[in-house]
């Protein structure tokens, strides 16, 4: 089981499964534990969900999180995945799903997360992180340390450096 | 010019505590070669055809003695006692080794220098006019912007992993353009409105390489304080859907194409209208903040010192020649700009030993208030010189080689390492370019020929700016052998122009001579007083083709 990696550094095991998306004709199988499924999918077959618990949704790094607008709150668990580590629109998913969006619940990077990027996915709105399974969950509380402040707002801070410095 | 205050120190020296962890994980296995090759390129380290290359950040060009004086002692105990200027105003080394670069990255810390962002998919070292803050026709001084790009891009947790590299360029100068800006992924002009505001003119989508682009403009005004917010807006646009199936059509140019500059600039727009009046909005205050490091030196009142260089041109004519070229005029009367050029022939264009970078810190002290600027044509300029000291400056700069009066002549060659260092290379470019330098060593022929960009790289990724050059020299692979395109009519000033190739590639040796037939066509064609490029543009290439191809 893939370790989850909190904002800080914690280490917990994962309880949710990342059903991917099916086939075309297929139908989605959701099995009997906690589910991620593909956000559009969720979307498509909003009212089935309904009262469900343990039902998040993923979104790919090419999706668009705007689907979603006006709905994010309704999950507790929204992930972005990272189908390469360097892919980087899923710091921008995030940030549109806090930021814009105002998402209030958990959200985490799946997919190829490795340790050199958590502390970017910190700062873009992420909370938790599904490590990679061959990297050492021991070294994140590092990696997610480095550095004790960053120059831009964002959604960790909506205080730029150089507002903070004028105040 | 900028200093760190507190937070930058501290930001700095945790990115260095950063990449010593990332490299002893490296170099312990565990990470791989492919994870750890972003991380040690956003630290400026590439591994080359012969060692690790480390590129060095050199904020818009500014350097002090004291950073000289490091950057000198940092080639003498790591590297092999030189470093080499590069086209985008940074300082790089050719051979460090790979376990002694985080110890290197400590030496700069203390000076206030590091290599973050110097290359990978990230936000590049933001570049220049060397002129900026001493030039007569500025609309403002251009580096407090830099600074807050500098500061907005380093680091910034969205733009990491962008599909491709990223440079942005800012010029103020309203007649010339020597940051080359429309060739850059963002380019800047700042500009004022009807109602006297200040403001930049957006270009962007421009670049070099394989699909060398002029910039479109996507915005014709962008008011001062809208800065940041609106370069989220690009690069979110860019981060989400620049293309990343295809490294070569990763550019943001490809994109802006693929959706037409007005298409590009509606995305750019409905992106930015969420996010305008962000806390990412600058403020008066902190603009005022950064210009407060950018205030002029102690100038003494003077006069121009006139009758004195009268006379001493008089008296000597290589002086003379020296002043005409390499000497630039000032705002402040009694003062001038002297660009340092490191192309003499037989040394790699921007080449410099130790000793020599311990000579410019010295120079830079005793004539210029301790601060030079690294040119993107690879000089180094002196921008605050005394008049009444330019010719005790001339007299100890022409043994130590910075003196060849050939600034913006045709052997004032941009060019790229090429074969000689890079692994990319289809071609050597230095020996070139001093094949060239050396056809044309009569400096009274090259006055003649007035201002000439020559401009060399060793394949298509660009380095050398070829396509922007008047004439433009490009290695290719020909079954194994290295060849030479030629290209003409290039520019990169607000003109900005990819030039045209000429016809068949030729051979190293040849290259003089071709390069010596263009000119013929230009001498024997010009009107009166008209540049290579204007002849160019009025005849069109057949002449040429027509001579080089005989
Ligand atoms: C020796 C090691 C070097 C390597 C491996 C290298 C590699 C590259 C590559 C692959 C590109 C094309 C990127 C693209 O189109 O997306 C590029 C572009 C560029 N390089 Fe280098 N380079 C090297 C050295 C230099 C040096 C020493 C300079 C300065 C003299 C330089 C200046 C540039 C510039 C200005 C561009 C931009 C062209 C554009 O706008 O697309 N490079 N380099
Ligand atoms: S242009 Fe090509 S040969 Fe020259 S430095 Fe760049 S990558 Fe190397």
């Amino acid at each position: 089981m893939r370790d989850i990696i909190s904002r800080d550094g914690t280490i917990s095991a994962d309880t949710w499964v990342v059903v991917p998306r099916p086939a075309d004709g297929d139908a989605l199988s959701i099995p009997d534990q906690p589910a991620l499924i593909p956000a559009d999918l969720w979307l498509a077959g909003k009212e089935h969900f309904e009262g469900r618990d343990g039902i998040g949704v993923w979104f790919d790094s090419h999706d668009e999180p705007e689907i979603l607008d006006g709905l994010v709150n309704e999950l507790k668990l929204i992930a972005v995945n990272f189908p390469k580590f360097s892919d980087g629109r899923g710091y921008s998913i995030a940030r549109l799903l806090r930021e814009r969006f105002g998402y209030q619940n958990e959200l985490r990077a799946i997919g190829d997360v490795l340790l050199d990027q958590l502390q970017f996915m910190k700062r873009c709105g992420f909370d938790s992180y599904a490590l990679r399974e061959d990297k050492d969950a021991t070294k994140a509380a590092r990696s997610l340390s480095f550095f004790s402040q960053g120059y831009q707002a964002a959604t960790d801070t909506d205080m730029p450096l150089f507002r903070r410095r004028a105040s | 010019m900028y200093v760190y205050d507190e937070h930058d120190r501290q930001i700095a020296a945790e990115r260095v505590t950063q990449f010593r962890d990332q490299t002893e994980r490296a170099l312990a296995g565990e990470l791989s070669e492919e994870e750890f090759l972003p991380l040690r390129l956003q630290n400026g380290l590439y591994v080359q055809r012969l060692a690790p290359m480390l590129r060095i950040c050199v904020p818009y060009g500014m350097l002090r003695s004291d950073q000289l004086r490091r950057l000198a002692r940092i080639t003498r105990d790591y590297d092999k006692g030189y470093a080499h200027f590069t086209t985008r105003q940074n300082v790089q080394l050719n051979w460090p080794a790979l376990e002694d670069v985080p110890d290197i990255l400590s030496e700069l810390a203390e000076v206030e220098m590091h290599a973050n962002q110097t290359s990978g998919n990230c936000i590049r070292n933001t570049t220049t006019d060397q002129f900026s803050g001493v030039q007569v026709d500025e609309v403002v001084d251009p580096r407090p912007y830099c600074e807050i790009i500098r500061q907005w891009s380093t680091f910034h947790p969205e733009f990491a992993f962008l599909p491709r590299k990223f440079k942005v360029a800012v010029n103020a100068s309203e007649n010339t353009d020597r940051a080359a800006i429309q060739v850059h992924d963002i380019g800047l002009q700042m500009v004022r409105n009807d109602q006297g505001e200040l403001g930049y003119r957006v270009h962007v989508g421009g670049g070099l390489g394989r699909t060398p682009m002029v910039g479109p403009v996507i915005r014709e005004f962008l008011p001062e304080l809208d800065l940041l917010t609106y370069l989220e807006a690009v690069l979110r646009v860019y981060n989400r859907y620049g293309r990343r199936d295809n490294k070569f059509k990763a550019r943001i140019k490809i994109l802006v194409k693929a959706l037409t500059p007005e298409g590009f600039a509606e995305k750019v727009e409905s992106e930015w209208a969420h996010i305008k009046d962000s806390p990412t909005r600058l403020t008066r205050e902190a603009i005022e903040r950064i210009q407060g490091y950018f205030t002029e030196p102690a100038y003494e009142a003077m006069d121009n010192a006139s009758e004195r260089l009268a006379s001493q041109r008089f008296e000597n004519r290589r002086f003379d020649q020296w002043l005409s070229h390499n000497v630039d005029s000032h705002k402040k009367p009694g003062y001038a700009i002297v660009t340092l050029t490191m192309k003499k022939t037989g040394t790699p264009p921007g080449d410099v030993s130790d000793t020599q970078l311990e000579q410019i810190a010295e120079l830079a002290e005793a004539f210029s208030f301790g601060e030079v600027r690294v040119t993107h044509q690879q000089n180094v300029v002196l921008a605050d010189v005394r008049q009444d000291q330019l010719f005790e400056l001339w007299q100890q700069i022409e043994p130590m080689g910075f003196a060849t009066a050939n600034l913006n002549t045709l052997t004032d060659v941009i060019c790229c390492p090429g074969g000689d260092y890079c692994a990319l290379a289809n071609a050597k470019s230095i020996p070139v370019a001093e094949s060239i330098q050396r056809r044309f060593d009569d400096m009274d022929f090259l006055y003649d020929l007035g201002d000439i960009d020559l401009n060399i790289s060793g394949c298509m990724n660009a380095c050398g700016h070829h396509h922007v050059g008047n004439i433009g020299v490009l290695g290719v692979d020909k079954k194994g052998a290295e060849f030479y395109q030629v290209s003409l009519g290039g520019s990169s000033h607000h003109d900005a122009t990819i030039g045209k190739i000429l016809g068949p590639s030729f051979a190293q040796d040849d290259m003089p001579e071709v390069i010596a037939k263009i000119i013929d066509v230009y001498v024997n064609n010009r009107k009166d007083e008209e540049p290579f490029l204007e002849t160019y543009r009025r005849i069109g290439i057949e002449p040429f083709k027509e001579r080089v191809y005989a």
